[in-house]
C-alpha cells in the first residue's frame, strides 16, 4: 500500500527491513506489536491445552489422555494463560499506548524494552519444552506447592528458570512504564489528569517490582530444595511446606490485580468515548485503583484457609478481603454512572467493555463468597474456584484486551475493522464463555474438586455443557484472529479522531501514527 | 525529556533487590512467628514455656490420649519407635517413656529428631522437660538404644482437645554432627 510513502516520508531514518527489523528494534510500537502478537500465539497454545481438558472432562471416565498429561495441561494452561496471554497483552497495550497518551516520544529506556520483549519467546520456548521431558512437564499445579511439585522430573528447573525470566521481563518492563509516566509526559500533563490506562498501569507496574521478586525468591528456594539439599519447605529438615503458600500467595494475590487492574484502566477508557460524557468521578477512580492495589498485600492468606490458621488470621483475611470490594464497587458504580444517560452506541468495544462489566462483577461476587471463612471449607479447591476465576479472567481481563484491540486497532493500523464480524465475535465469545464457566459454580458447589482428569457420574450432563462452551468459545476467537489479520492488510480507513466521542492525546495523531510520534511535544490544555 | 529516566530506573531496580531479599527475609520471619504463636505445630519455644509455666500447677482431672508416632527421613536406614504407641495421660502431671532407635547399617551414624505436635494449637502446652530431641544421637553400627523422653501436657490444655499427637521425623547428620538443629 503506501511503502513507498512511508519509506520516503522517513528516509532520514535507519530502517533495517524484514525479521531484523524485529529483532533489532526499539521502537516503542514495533515493541508493543510484538507483545502483542505473542500474547496471540500464547492464546491458542493455552486455549488448545484448555481444549485437551475439556475433551478429557466431555464424559466422565479416562478416554483421551492419562491423568499425568492431563494435570500437566492443567498447570501449563495456567502458567501460559497468565504469563504469556494476559500480562504479554497488557505490556504490549501499554508499549502501544502510554507513549501516545502522556506524548512522549517513546519509552524511557528503549533498549531495555528491547530485551524485555525478547526474553519471553525463550522463556516460553523453555516452558512448553518441558512437555517433551522425561517425567513430563510440570503437573502439580500451576501454584508449585511443594512437596508435591518436587517430585516432578527433570522438567522442574526449567520450570523454574522460564518462571525467572518471565519475572525478569516483567519488572524490567514495568520500570520502563514508570520511568516513562514519571519523566516523559508532555507539558501540562499532570498526574490528575493522565488517562485512567496510564493510572491503572502506573499502580500495575508498582505492583509487579514488588511482588515478582518474592516469586522469583519463592521458586528458588524450590529449586535449591530440590538440587542443593536445602530445607526450605521440607518439614523433616526443620522446613514447612505452609511457608511457600504464604511466599506464593504474597506474591500471588497482587499478582491477580496486575492481572486485572489495566483491564479497569481500558475499559474506562472506552465508556467515555461511546456514552459521550466524560468519566464519572475521575479522581475516586484513581484512589479506588490504589486502594485495591494497597489491600492486595494484606489479604494473601485468603488463598489457604484450609491450611489451619488461627481464628484471629482468618477474621483478619476474611473481612480485609471483603474490604476490597468497597473500592471494586466505586469503580462498578462510576461505570455504570458514565454510562447513565450518555448517547450510548454499542461498537465492539464498547460491547467488550460493558460485557466485562457484568461478567466481571458476577466473578466479583463469588470471590466475595469465597471470602467468606465457613464458607470457603466448602469450596476450597472445588469448581466453584474454577469458575469464579475465570469470571474474573477470561471475560473480564480478556474480553479488556479484546476491547482495547478493537479499540485502539483503528488508530495503530489506520483501517477500521469489520464492525458486523466484530459483533459476531462479541456475541458468540459470550454466549459460549457463560456456557463455559457458569455450570462450574454448580458442579463446584455440588462438591466435584479441580484438578481432576474424572468426576463422579452426577456431574455428567454440566461438564458436558461446560465442554460445548469451551470449544465454541475457543473456535470463535479464530474469527477475532481473521478480524485482526484483515484489519492489518485494509479497511475502511479511518480518520484520526476514529471514534466520534474519543478524546485524548492519542487521537490528535494520524492513524496510523507517524513511526515517531510526539517528536515535539504536544501541548496539554 | 525533562529529567533522565535512568535515576528512576536505578531506584526501582534496587527497590526489586530488596523485595527479593524480603523473599528470603520471610523464611526467619516466618518461624519467629511460629514459635512466637506454636502454630505449625512448633515446639522449640519450650524452654520459654518451661520457664514461664507456674510451679503452682495442679494435675486436672479430665483424661487426654497422647499419640507417638515416629518416622524416619527417606534417606536415614534407622528403625525407630516408640515403646507405647498411645498413653492415657492427665494434664498436669509429668510421665515418662522411651523411643527405641536401631541402626541396621554396618557404620557409625549420627541422628536428629526433629519433634512435631498436632493439632497446632496443643503444640505449646505440651512440654518436654527431657528430650533425645534436644540433642542428636550417635549410634555405632549395628547399635540400638533406648532414648528417654520425660514430658507433661499443661492443664492449660484448651477443653476441645481429646487427643494429641506427637511426631518425631528422624535425619541423617552424621556429616554435620555436633550441630544442634532446629
Amino acid at each position: 500500500m503506501s511503502e513507498i510513502a512511508a519509506a520516503h516520508d522517513d528516509h532520514h531514518d535507519y530502517h533495517p527491513s524484514g525479521l531484523w527489523r524485529w529483532v533489532t528494534t526499539t521502537n516503542h510500537k514495533d515493541i508493543g506489536t510484538l507483545y502483542l502478537w505473542l500474547a496471540m500465539i500464547m492464546f491458542f497454545i493455552g486455549g488448545a491445552m484448555a481444549l485437551v481438558i475439556r475433551t478429557e472432562l466431555f464424559s466422565p471416565g479416562l478416554q483421551f489422555v492419562d491423568p499425568q498429561f492431563f494435570n500437566s495441561m492443567t498447570t501449563l494452561h495456567a502458567l501460559v494463560m497468565i504469563f504469556g496471554v494476559v500480562m504479554p497483552a497488557f505490556t504490549g497495550l501499554a508499549n502501544w499506548q502510554i507513549p501516545l497518551m502522556v506524548g512522549a516520544t517513546d519509552m524511557a529506556l528503549p533498549r531495555l524494552n528491547n530485551w524485555s520483549f525478547w526474553i519471553l519467546p525463550f522463556a516460553f520456548a523453555m516452558l512448553l519444552s518441558t512437555m517433551f521431558m522425561d517425567g513430563g512437564g510440570p503437573a502439580g499445579g500451576w501454584t508449585l506447592y511443594p512437596p508435591l511439585t518436587l517430585q516432578t522430573g527433570n522438567a522442574l528447573p526449567f520450570v523454574i528458570f522460564s518462571i525467572h525470566f518471565m519475572g525478569m521481563s516483567s519488572i524490567m518492563g514495568a520500570i520502563n512504564i514508570i520511568a516513562t509516566i514519571v519523566n516523559m509526559r508532555a507539558p501540562g500533563m499532570h498526574m490528575m489528569k493522565m488517562p485512567l490506562f496510564v493510572w491503572t498501569w502506573l499502580i500495575t507496574a508498582f505492583l509487579l517490582i514488588a511482588v515478582m521478586p518474592v516469586l522469583a525468591g519463592g521458586v528458588t528456594m524450590l529449586l535449591t530444595d530440590k538440587f542443593f539439599g536445602t530445607s526450605f519447605f521440607n518439614a523433616a529438615g526443620g522446613g514447612d511446606p505452609v511457608m511457600f503458600q504464604h511466599i506464593f500467595w504474597f506474591f500471588g494475590h497482587p499478582e491477580v490485580y496486575i492481572l486485572i487492574l489495566p483491564s479497569f484502566g481500558v475499559v474506562s477508557s472506552i465508556l467515555p468515548t461511546f456514552s459521550r460524557k466524560p468519566l464519572f468521578g475521575y479522581s475516586s477512580m484513581v484512589y479506588a485503583t490504589a486502594s485495591i492495589a494497597f489491600l492486595s498485600f494484606v489479604v494473601w492468606a485468603h488463598h489457604m484457609f484450609t491450611v489451619g490458621m488461627p481464628l484471629a488470621g482468618e477474621l483478619f483475611f476474611m473481612f480485609a478481603t471483603m474490604l476490597i470490594a468497597v473500592p471494586t464497587g466505586v469503580k462498578v458504580f462510576n461505570w455504570v454512572a458514565t454510562m447513565w444517560r450518555g448517547s450510548m452506541t454499542f461498537e465492539t468495544p464498547m460491547l467488550f467493555a460493558i460485557g466485562f462489566i457484568i461478567m466481571f462483577t458476577i466473578g466479583g461476587f463469588s470471590g466475595l463468597m469465597l471470602a467468606i471463612v465457613p464458607a470457603d471449607f466448602q469450596y476450597h479447591d472445588s469448581y466453584f474456584v474454577v469458575a469464579h476465576f475465570h469470571y474474573v479472567l477470561v471475560p473480564g481481563s480478556i474480553f479488556a484486551i479484546m476491547a482495547a484491540v478493537y479499540y485502539w486497532l483503528p488508530k495503530w493500523t489506520g483501517n477500521h475493522y469489520p464492525e458486523r464480524l466484530g459483533k459476531w465475535h462479541f456475541w458468540l465469545s459470550t454466549i459460549f464463555v457463560n456456557l463455559t464457566f457458569f455450570p462450574m459454580h454448580f458442579v463446584g458447589l455440588a462438591g466435584m474438586p479441580r484438578r481432576i482428569p474424572d468426576y463422579a457420574l452426577q456431574f455428567a450432563d454440566y461438564n458436558m455443557l461446560a465442554s460445548v462452551g469451551a470449544f465454541g468459545f475457543g473456535f470463535a476467537q479464530l474469527l477475532f484472529l481473521y478480524i485482526v489479520v484483515v484489519t492489518i492488510r485494509g479497511g475502511e480507513k479511518a480518520t484520526d479522531q476514529v471514534w466520534e466521542g474519543a478524546e485524548g492525546l492519542e487521537w490528535t495523531l494520524p492513524s496510523p501514527p507517524p513511526y515517531h510520534s510526539f517528536t515535539t511535544p504536544p501541548v496539554v490544555r | 525529556m525533562k529529567r533522565p529516566p535512568r535515576r528512576t530506573a536505578i531506584r526501582l531496580a534496587a527497590v526489586c533487590v530488596l523485595m527479593l531479599g524480603f523473599s528470603y527475609a520471610l523464611v526467619p520471619l516466618y518461624d519467629a512467628l511460629c514459635d512466637l504463636t506454636g502454630l505449625s505445630g512448633s515446639t522449640s519455644n519450650l524452654t520459654q514455656a518451661m520457664a514461664t509455666a507456674p510451679e503452682t500447677e495442679t494435675v486436672a482431672e479430665r483424661q487426654v490420649t497422647l499419640q507417638f508416632v515416629a518416622n524416619v527421613d527417606h534417606s536415614m536406614p534407622w528403625d525407630i519407635r516408640p515403646d507405647q504407641f498411645e498413653m492415657k495421660i492427665r494434664p498436669g502431671q509429668t510421665y515418662q517413656t522411651v523411643f527405641h532407635a536401631y541402626n541396621r547399617t554396618a557404620r557409625a551414624m549420627t541422628g536428629q529428631a526433629v519433634p512435631s505436635v498436632a493439632p497446632q494449637m496443643a503444640a505449646p502446652h505440651l512440654i518436654k522437660q527431657e528430650c533425645f530431641c534436644f540433642t542428636s544421637q550417635p549410634l555405632d553400627a549395628g547399635e540400638s538404644v533406648e532414648m528417654p523422653l520425660i514430658f507433661k501436657v499443661s492443664e492449660r490444655l484448651p477443653e476441645t482437645i481429646g487427643t494429641l499427637t506427637l511426631s518425631y521425623t528422624f535425619f541423617d547428620v552424621s556429616q554435620t554432627s555436633g550441630t544442634q538443629s532446629g
